[in-house]
This record gives structure tokens, C-alpha cells and sequence, in this order.
């Protein structure tokens, strides 16, 4: 298995979740036997003082150090702290600015919704807003009905070189975020490769401005930059799909668009969920791309946050837009989550 | 040759368009850096060096070339000690809270990097700190770790435990078992963590642009040489270098972890 794929098979074993991340314990393995091994051989090594009788009335705290679950906890607090401590308090203190306010360069610590007023109903940040949503949706649809082609025949007919196809797939995915989307640039611009290729051709006479800076330009670009990102997780649910109950459909006479609704699509749907999700959510805050190709119709809300927390200097009403981006992002994802669950009780 | 039935013939054509499609824009920009022409336009008139060669003499793009090595080493370094404790936690112990503890950790995989940015910026700048490459560093831990995990949880899976269990009832202390079994046994997952981790923080940029202050790493110093436009050639010419060299770290990478994967399949 290739090791992309793992996170998404953690992300697969919990569908449900508007941000569906765990990891499941693994049961397939037996657990070391470590706790009696280990003081076993504690009592081999330990000077003689140390008898059974002392260690049993030790005090609680290195009584959980030497269980299971402490010992789990111990091996994985660092990295858990660094988490806690640079993702989840930094957000804690983003989400306290977007109730406060700013006086030019003091921050007023009052508690205010005016922020949330002005990112919920000002027009521009509405429309931003919106835009950002219409985008990140479409992007992650498109990437994936594109992508699910892709997994299908890398799961079916990738045989032996699935892991050599997923690597091929998803190389341009890790490399030059910013470099792709500058080569977008260079290719839709007016002056880019597509038009003067096409002038060249004696297709056009004169070049297509409607290629790049709007809308349709930044999905265009997106799409391109997440398409390996959704087939890891399509790929790893078709790959749990049970051959042989197409095979029995088969025999009994259903035909391949059939086998394909009542079978493949219900079974693969948290793959598709997961898919969607992982391209819609970090899209929705996409910054570059919008700045690169988007021109003055194709902004985004990444760009108006970038705005508050740079030139404009307001960080409470630039946390406040991030933070209601987050919270709409979470509700339409859970929407299209629950949407897709019915739709899958609807086809089995 | 027997030709294949028609669906799986438009499927194998579509498959071979969606890569083409795939790579045709990170193969465009090499093209377009050996292209004798100041603007990136078909056709193409001729071939050159010498974009390649105004990058020889340019002390900024060294110096931001230099600052992206700084924070790529540190970055995969930290990430990958973080995630071998992260990924030994999930694979060999069980405990309450595993779940929603791994998840944390997994968070920054899909959260918009935006969010990251700016809270890591307001909370470093309230703590008085300097923007500085240190700052970089940090953001880009969180972004590599589960990369990290993942590589490495697939590692921690790839060899029977009882080895780590025999060694220690052979009298090995656990600092013991940990440098002569577990971590040659990981080697090549330590390797390949350290190789993905490198790239990814190479290649970032929304991080690095917040919280690199006045040392700009290779993508926020091309971010900067946007704004002219006479500099897009020498960005062509930067960017097919930086592409190369991720294809090369990441090739070697997947090496490794195969050769993790192959040992997998020497289990007992």
C-alpha cells in the first residue's frame, strides 16, 4: 500500500464526521504483552530492594505511567503538544480577536459582535463569502467526478504497478504549489501560451480575453492542483470493494450501469465523501490562486483575510471572516455529507 | 494484438489524456525557461542558457535558496522525531483518546492553510516574537507532521513487534532496543519521512509568506519577483530547478519506502 494512502484510510473509517479524521486501533494486531514482560523483566534488573510488595502500593502517577494507557499518552505527547499548542491555541486566540475590536493599533478586549456583523452582512464579505463556497463546492464535484475514472482503473486494472500509478498520479500534487499555478497563468493569459498557440494556428485572430481572471479561470486551476489529492481516497474505497458482488450482479443479470448505482456507487460513497471533502475544505481558503488568476472577479475570502491582517491591519474583523469561513465551510460540508448518506440509503 | 473492448479502450484513453493533462503544466515552465524569448509565448523561437545563467550571479535567490535549505532540514528533522513518536503511539499501544489525539495531529492535512497562517501569526507576534526563519520552522512542523505519521505508521506496521519484545527479554534496556532494533528496522521509512517532509516544506508557501518576515524562503522570494514582469523568464528558469529537484527527492523517497514496504512482506 502506498503510504498516501494511509490518511485517507483513517479519514474512511469515519464518514459521518463533518471533518472526518481518526484513526481506528488497529485489531488485527495482537498487543504485545509488554506490561508483564517489561516488569518481569524490571524485577530481573532491579536491585534487590525493589520488592513486588513496594511496587504495588507505588503512588498513581507512575502507576499510569506503567499502564497502557500511559504509556500510550507518554509515547504520543510530544507531537500532541506541538499540536495542541501551535494549531489549536493559536486557534482558540483567533476565535477570542473575532470578539474583540481594534482602535487603530490597540486591541479593545470588550466583547463585540460588530465583527461578525460586518463579515456576515457587508456586501463585499457576503459576496465573498459566497463566491469562495460556489468555487470550493464546484472545484471539489469536478475534481471528483474527473478523479473517480482514475481510481476505478487503478483499483481494476492497475495490477501489479498500482503503487507506480498512484505515484505517477500524485507526484505533481506534492511538487510547486505556487509554480503550478503560475504556469496556469502562463498558459491562460493574454498573452499566454493557449491564445498565442492558438493565433499562431490561425484559430483566433485575435486573443481570448476571457481566459483568464474570473471565475471560471480559478476552478479551472484548482481542479488541476487537487485531482491527485481526491483519487488516493477514491482508490482506497474501491480498493475495499468486494469484487465478487459484481460478479453476482452480473450473473443474475444486471447490467454494468446498473452494477454500477446499486453496487459500486453505495459501497465507495465514504470514499467519495472523503474525496469531496478533502478538496472542498482547504480550497474554500485558497489564497494563491485567486491572486494569480482570478483577477478583480475571481477573489476570494482568503485574499479579504489577507487584506485585514496585512495592509488593513484589523485582525478581529479578519479572524472574524476566517472564523465564519470555517463554520459555513463545516455546515455545507456537513450538508453535502448527510445529502450523500440519504443518497446512498436511496440506492441500496 | 487483440484490441480491448470498447469501454475499457475510452477508459485507457481517458486515463493517458487526465495524465497528459496532469503534467502538461509542471512540463510547460521547464520548456519555457530554455525559450529565447523574454515572454512565455507560442511558438517557441529558440534555445537558451542564459536565463539559467543570470541565476548564477543572483546573491537574493541564494540567499532565499539557502534559507529554504535552513528551514527544509529543520522542518523534516523535527517532523520526523515528532512523528515517530506520534506513529509508535498509534501503532503499539492502545489507549482511551487514541482516536481524537491522532486526529489533532492529522488536523493540518486538511485545514485551509490560510487558518494556520494567520492564527500561528497572531499568536507568534503576541508572544513578542521576531518573524524570523524560526517562525517558519514552526508552521512548517505542523504541516509535515502528518505526512511524517503517515509514512511512518506504515513503517512501525512493517515489522512484527516481538522483535522489539524479544530484544528487551534479552536484557536490552529500552534505549537500547530503541538504537539497535526498532530504529534500523525503520530506516527506510525514516529516510523517506525526512525526503516528503523536505519537499513539502520546499515547496510551501502561504506559511512561509506570513511568517518569514524580512528572510524570504525560494517560494515567497519568486512571489515577490511576480510583480515584475521582465523577472518571469529567471522565475521560469528558478521554478523548473525547485520542480526538478522535488521530482528527484520524491522519487527517491518512494524508493525507500518500497524497500520499507518490501520488508513488510519478509514478515513471519
Amino acid at each position: 500500500m502506498a503510504c498516501i494512502q494511509l490518511p485517507f484510510d483513517l479519514l474512511l473509517k469515519c464518514p459521518d464526521a463533518v471533518v472526518p479524521i481518526t484513526t481506528a486501533t488497529p485489531d488485527y494486531r495482537i498487543m504485545p504483552s509488554g506490561t508483564t514482560v517489561q516488569s518481569e523483566e524490571l524485577n530481573l534488573h532491579q536491585p534487590a530492594s525493589t520488592s513486588p510488595a513496594q511496587r504495588t502500593v507505588r503512588d498513581p502517577i507512575s502507576r499510569f505511567v506503567r499502564s497502557e494507557t500511559g504509556k500510550g499518552w507518554l509515547t504520543i505527547s510530544p507531537p500532541l503538544l506541538y499540536a495542541m499548542l501551535l494549531l489549536i491555541g493559536p486557534i482558540i486566540v483567533i476565535v477570542a480577536n473575532s470578539f474583540w475590536s481594534q482602535d487603530y493599533l490597540t486591541i479593545d478586549r470588550t466583547f463585540t459582535l460588530e465583527n461578525y456583523k460586518a463579515a456576515l452582512t457587508e456586501p463585499i464579505y457576503r459576496d465573498l463569502l459566497m463566491r469562495s463556497l460556489f468555487i470550493s463546492v464546484t472545484v471539489a464535484f469536478v475534481t471528483v467526478v474527473l478523479a473517480y475514472p482514475i481510481a476505478w482503473f487503478v483499483s481494476f486494472y492497475g495490477g501489479r504497478y498500482k503503487g507506480l500509478w498512484l505515484f505517477i498520479i500524485t507526484v505533481p500534487f506534492w511538487s510547486g504549489y505556487l509554480l503550478r499555478i503560475l504556469s496556469w497563468k502562463v498558459i491562460l493569459g493574454y498573452k499566454g501560451v493557449l491564445n498565442t498557440g492558438l493565433m499562431h494556428l490561425g484559430v483566433i485572430t485575435e486573443p481570448l480575453s476571457s481566459l483568464i481572471y474570473n471565475v471560471n479561470a480559478v476552478i479551472i486551476t484548482l481542479a488541476h492542483s487537487w485531482a491527485a489529492f481526491a483519487i488516493l481516497p477514491l482508490f482506497v474505497s474501491l480498493e475495499k470493494l468486494d469484487r465478487s458482488l459484481l460478479e453476482v450482479a452480473a450473473d443474475l443479470g444486471d447490467g454494468p450501469v446498473r452494477r454500477f448505482l446499486r453496487i459500486t456507487l453505495p459501497l465507495t460513497m465514504p470514499g467519495i465523501i472523503a474525496a469531496l471533502m478533502i478538496v472542498m475544505i482547504p480550497t474554500v481558503g485558497d489564497y494563491v490562486t485567486p491572486k494569480l488568476v482570478g483577477g478583480k472577479d475571481g477573489v476570494m475570502i482568503a485574499n479579504a483575510i489577507q487584506v485585514q491582517f496585512g495592509r488593513a491591519s484589523n485582525w478581529p474583523l479578519g479572524a472574524a471572516l476566517a472564523v465564519s469561513t470555517m463554520i459555513i465551510v463545516s455546515l455545507v460540508a456537513g450538508t453535502i455529507v448527510l445529502a450523500l448518506t440519504g443518497l446512498k440509503r436511496l440506492l441500496k | 494484438m487483440r484490441l480491448l473492448p470498447t469501454p475499457r479502450r475510452l477508459l485507457a484513453v481517458y486515463v493517458i489524456l487526465y495524465v497528459v493533462i496532469l503534467y502538461f503544466p509542471v512540463l510547460l515552465l521547464p520548456v519555457f525557461s530554455f525559450n529565447d524569448s523574454a515572454t512565455p509565448k507560442l511558438p517557441l523561437v529558440g534555445f537558451t542558457f542564459r536565463w539559467y545563467e543570470s541565476l548564477a550571479g543572483n546573491a537574493a535567490m541564494q540567499g532565499a535558496a539557502w534559507n529554504s535549505l535552513i528551514v527544509g532540514i529543520s522542518a523534516a528533522f523535527l517532523s520526523t522525531v515528532l512523528g515517530i513518536c506520534a506513529a509508535r503511539a498509534i501503532t503499539r499501544h492502545r489507549f482511551r483518546g487514541k482516536s481524537p489525539a491522532s486526529a489533532l495531529i492529522m488536523a493540518p492535512l486538511i485545514l485551509p492553510e490560510i487558518i494556520i497562517a494567520i492564527s500561528l501569526l497572531v499568536v507568534l507576534l503576541g508572544l513578542g516574537l521576531q518573524l524570523s526563519l524560526v517562525t517558519v520552522i514552526l508552521g512548517h512542523l505542523l504541516i509535515c507532521l502528518p505526512y511524517s505519521v503517515t509514512v511512518l505508521v506504515s513503517g512501525f506496521e512493517g515489522f512484527d513487534p516481538s522483535m522489539e519484545e524479544a530484544s528487551r527479554d534479552l536484557g536490552e534496556t529500552s534505549f537500547g532496543t530503541l538504537r539497535r532494533v526498532t530504529l534500523p528496522m525503520l530506516t527506510p521509512s525514516i529516510v523517506s519521512s525526512l525526503l516528503v517532509t523536505f519537499t513539502i516544506s520546499l515547496d510551501e508557501f502561504i506559511l512561509a509568506f506570513f511568517l518569514s518576515g524580512t528572510e524570504p524562503t525560494l517560494p515567497v522570494y519568486i512571489w515577490g519577483q511576480l510583480r515584475f514582469a521582465a523577472k518571469l523568464p529567471n522565475v521560469l528558469a528558478l521554478g523548473s530547478i525547485l520542480i526538478a529537484a522535488s521530482l528527484v527527492l520524491l522519487t527517491v523517497a518512494e524508493i525507500f519506502r518500497r524497500r520499507a514496504e518490501r520488508k513488510m512482506e519478509l514478515r513471519p
